[in-house]
């Protein structure tokens, strides 16, 4: 069980694309939140977070994924996800992420289109 | 018919950041000894996370400890989360349905909806001395 929460970033031609690998929480989660606005400050309002390593997200860290999608949808860009555990996944539609932000299941498919 | 082994494990963890973890992992080493799914495996785990976690931020308990007793029997998984906090009221849960409040992408307060997802039965005893949330799920 690794309580560590690492964030890699990489951008492409049009968009960037947000790797995490750990336990999505409320701190962690600002961690993501602060990566996100700052790819957004470098111009790329289309962003893919791929959460492959990522097992584990609480409704605290789902919360700020939320506001993730807020910011991003008021300066016109979108998000989108890729990789979730079923269980992930299913929580993300409860809790309304999945109306506002497209689910793929790995990065090929989120990427084909942007 | 023979009665079922049960088999107990409890742990105290103090209210502190990501020891919800060490509930949820411990939860994760007796679901894979019984041989649950890995998706049940997660369910479990994201259940026990949330409950943690609203008794460490609601609960006001002044032993700042929250008890998790897992029981094991052959097809089962018991959960007992136990606060000694001020207890809260189910009114607060219930002013919008799970819907309604995904169309307003509501940010906060999911966590009994989500432990409700997660498990097959879930029982919420609350007082003035505390709350214990009982869940179940069942080996399929």
């Amino acid at each position: 069980m690794a309580t560590s929460f690492n964030v890699n970033t990489r951008t492409e031609d049009g968009y960037a694309v947000i790797e995490t690998d750990g336990y999505l929480n409320g701190p962690t989660g600002e961690r993501l939140a602060e990566t996100a606005k700052d790819l957004m400050n470098q111009g790329y309002s289309t962003l893919v977070i791929n959460l492959e390593k990522t097992r584990l997200v609480n409704s605290i860290g789902i919360s700020i994924l939320i506001e993730i999608i807020e910011f991003l949808q008021e300066h016109g860009g979108a998000l989108h996800f890729c990789h979730l555990t079923p269980v992930i996944e299913r929580t993300f539609k409860m809790m309304g992420l999945a109306q506002h932000a497209e689910i793929h299941p790995d990065e090929a498919s989120a990427t084909t289109n942007l | 018919m023979a009665e079922q082994v049960k088999r107990e494990v409890t742990l105290n963890i103090p209210i502190h950041p990501n020891m919800e973890l060490v509930a949820a992992h411990t939860a994760s080493i007796l679901a894979e000894i019984m041989e649950f799914e890995e998706n049940h495996i997660d369910e479990i785990q994201l259940a026990i996370i949330e409950t943690c976690i609203n008794a460490f931020e609601h609960s006001n308990s002044e032993d700042s400890k929250v008890t998790v007793t897992y029981v094991l029997t052959d097809d089962e998984l018991e959960l007992k989360i136990t606060d000694h906090g001020i207890g809260f009221g189910m009114e607060q849960a219930k002013f919008l349905t799970g819907e309604a409040r995904a169309r307003a992408m509501q940010k906060r307060g999911w966590g009994l909806e989500i432990i409700r997802e997660m498990m097959d039965e879930v029982d919420i005893d609350s007082g003035d001395d505390g709350t214990t949330i009982t869940m179940l799920k069942k080996r399929v």
